[in-house]
């Protein structure tokens, strides 16, 4: 049984990472934005255990560092330790809000970029001093190349892969474990309305599939996994065909 | 990703306000949307976690899409629907008292797997876990122990719905009790189903006792079928109608109830997998000498004439849920009607042969038939079952089915019974009216709580005579 913090699990992906790990009988704490949504996710996944384990959750905002410190101070004293951190949250918006809406990009930047790897310093830290642990962060196939429709949004999430790389490489031999998702298109919440492209995944399959990584410490994972092809082929484009090209 | 959430539905809104039609966007391109019967429409669909947010504006939500024809679409003139699908957790399960409330997009396989091993199941359920909870009231369905507990919105508690002025309310059979009857069953035309709280049923074993019996003829099978219900909680069952002559009607009826602690084995049932059927069929794969053959081995599988034993409970309510997308058999093109009607005991034994005849003399070819007996009415102002027997006849559309339907119709409104409006596709307005004297009192409510009619779908459009 892992000790398993979430944040941004009240929805979409997370929400279905969250629920494989607790039908496996996994002890979960929540940390999110929205009081009401933590606590009504936490009475979901409280039911979807083998045994009616009992749920908690505080708040967290991305947007605020100083919420980071009190929140992981609150999942370590319920669940007595963590020895796994699982974080899904992020902002999105399409590219044409962010070029119109200098605050909303700044805040974007901010929150996907600086102040996610402020946190995952402080989580950093605190599973050092433990021994280790594993730390489980979506980014984004967005960020593996500079492309029309996700400029600024792939831009956070490129920045933020690189730092994930980087400490699974200094850090895996001491004992913390890092894993970097990488979404492809899958039909949640944030994607319900847009026209599904091939290879669209289901939240629940991709959320099988972290797990699986959790498990195996896999370093990079993207979900579904053939994004991991065509982002391959979309990576070695010349500038020339990705300058003529829509996506 | 609690932010991101939000984004698409906002945008998606404020498109819609201002065109009437979905743009062109990518964001808000419109997407094929189909019932059952493959009967689509283009529609942008509005999901998101947020059902409260995503229900702003539109005139209908949909869930699963599991109704055979129009219920699921919104009107032509307003191509625009709500997604329930990711408004899916469960908010409260007692599991002292049973009392479950959950938002409205949870599925029933979910819910299912989860309450099974803790000795809790749906008070009733549909022939298909691929449905919504919210779909369930809407359709207020009936399963297997109609004869014995009665609708699914017997056990619903309370609702919390957006109504068609937009405010959010609750409602139950002590608040707003009139909206409440006409939401049951109401095909989600009086308002956005939220949140649903119903009453889970206790049971003594996640196994079913099962026992089946071959039947040589209609009639024995209807004899059986109406002998059996008082010792059997739970009865349905399946009937050859392409078998000519004294083979008519021919069939296995299905009896169970739960097992007892005692009886059951010691381990939980596992869930079923399901294959997923591709979409690449021609509109003639199933055909009448086909499901001839098909039939006739179906039929002889039972090869002794009673069985009884132990059975999945998957097996026993959903077994055409091992093939997912099963609709797809009928081809890309033609697609398939359920028409499905209840006749009233006071029609007389047989009314039901009648039925038959009547569909032969049109043309109609009964590819797969089910037949049920139900009990007392509930208490849905639009709710399908009413004391009698229930028959459900799978037909592929061709240019012929409309017409069909219609002579089907006539006959059963001369009976005194009623059509399922969750499979139908072509009733008329002016059938359905003449069908169904509860409709007036219905539309009542409607208009009472939407007096310009906000609310709509392409069926309501099409059966129930709203404007389109």
């Amino acid at each position: 049984m892992m000790k398993v913090a979430l944040i941004g699990a009240t929805s979409g992906m997370g929400r279905s990472v969250a629920r494989v790990l607790a039908s496996r009988g996994d002890a979960l704490f929540l940390l999110g934005r929205k009081p009401e949504e933590l606590e009504k996710s936490a009475t979901d996944l409280s039911t979807r255990g083998p045994v009616d384990a009992r749920v908690a959750h505080a708040p967290i905002d991305l947007a605020d560092p100083s919420t980071f410190g009190p929140a992981l101070d609150a999942a370590e004293a319920a669940l007595g330790g963590l020895d796994t951190v699982v974080i899904t949250a992020a902002m999105f918006a399409q590219q044409d809000t962010l070029e119109e809406d200098a605050e909303l990009a700044r805040r974007l930047l901010e929150v996907n970029f600086t102040n996610t790897i402020v946190l995952c310093e402080e989580i950093r830290r605190r599973m050092l001093a433990k021994g280790g642990g594993t730390l489980c962060v979506f980014s984004s196939v967005a960020g593996d190349r500079g492309r029309k429709p996700v400029g600024i949004y792939g831009a956070s999430k490129a920045g933020l892969s690189h730092y994930l790389e980087s400490l699974d490489h200094k850090y895996r031999e001491k004992g913390l474990v890092t894993i970097c998702v990488k979404p492809g298109f899958v039909k949640t919440g944030m994607t319900a309305g847009l026209k599904p492209p091939p290879f669209a995944g289901d939240p629940d399959d991709v959320a099988r599939q972290v797990v699986r990584a959790i498990d195996r410490g896999t370093p990079l994972i993207y979900a579904p996994g053939i994004w991991q092809l065509v982002m391959l082929v979309i990576q070695h484009l010349p500038r020339l065909v990705m300058r003529r090209v829509g996506f | 990703m609690p932010q991101a959430a939000e984004e698409p539905v906002e945008a998606a809104i404020h498109a819609i306000d201002r065109t009437g039609l979905p743009p062109e966007l990518d964001a808000l391109a419109p997407t094929a949307v189909e019932g059952w019967g493959r009967m689509g429409a283009q529609a942008a669909v509005i999901g998101g976690d947020n059902l409260e947010r995503a229900t702003e504006q539109v005139p209908l939500t949909r869930g699963m899409g599991r109704s055979y024809g129009l219920s699921s679409l919104p009107p032509a003139s307003q191509p625009v629907v709500a997604s329930s699908l990711h408004a899916n957790r469960i908010l409260r399960f007692n599991t002292e008292s049973g009392d479950l409330r959950c938002e409205a997009g949870l599925c029933l396989r979910d819910l299912n797997r989860i309450s099974l091993p803790r000795r809790w199941f749906t008070p009733v359920t549909p022939g298909t876990a691929s449905v919504t909870i919210g779909g369930m009231v809407a359709s207020d369905v009936h399963g297997k122990n109609h004869h014995s507990a009665g609708t699914f919105g017997e056990y619903v508690t309370g609702l919390r719905m957006r109504v068609a002025d937009g405010r959010v309310i609750e409602c139950s059979p002590q608040q707003h009790p009139q909206l409440f009857n006409a939401t049951i069953g109401g095909m989600g035309l009086t308002g956005h189903i939220l949140e649903v709280g119903f009453k889970m049923r206790k049971v003594p074993s996640p196994w079913i006792y099962e026992r089946s019996e071959r039947l040589p003829n209609l009639e024995a099978y209807l004899d059986r079928l109406l002998e059996t219900a008082k010792d059997w909680p739970m009865s349905v069952g399946w009937v050859d109608c392409l078998n000519e002559g004294p083979g008519f009607g021919r069939g296995h009826l299905n009896l169970g109830r739960w097992a007892t602690a005692e009886e059951a084995p010691r381990h939980d049932p596992k869930p079923k997998p399901a294959i997923t059927i591709p979409d690449i069929w021609p509109d003639w794969i199933v055909n009448p000498p086909l499901m001839h053959i098909f039939n006739e081995m179906v039929y002889w599988s039972h090869w002794r004439s009673v069985k009884e034993g132990i059975q999945h409970p998957e097996k026993f309510f959903y077994p055409l849920d091992v093939l997912r997308s099963w609709n797809r058999m009928y081809g890309r093109k033609g697609g398939m009607t359920q028409y499905q009607c209840v006749l009233p005991h006071s029609a007389g034994r047989g009314a039901t042969r009648a039925l038959f005849e009547l569909l032969k003399r049109e043309g109609g070819v009964p590819l797969l038939v089910v037949i049920k007996d139900c009990g007392a009415e509930g208490r849905g102002l639009l709710s399908y079952p009413m004391p009698g027997v229930s028959t459900a006849i799978d037909l592929r559309i061709t240019p012929d089915t409309a017409r069909i339907v219609q002579r089907l119709n006539d006959f059963v409104i001369e009976c005194g019974g009623r059509i399922y409006l969750t499979k139908d596709r072509f009733t008329t307005a002016e059938q359905y009216r003449a069908m169904d004297p509860r409709l007036e009192r219905f539309q009542e409510v409607r208009r009472q709580w939407d007096p310009t009619l906000r609310l709509r779908s392409a069926q309501s459009v099409f059966t129930l005579g709203d404007p389109p």
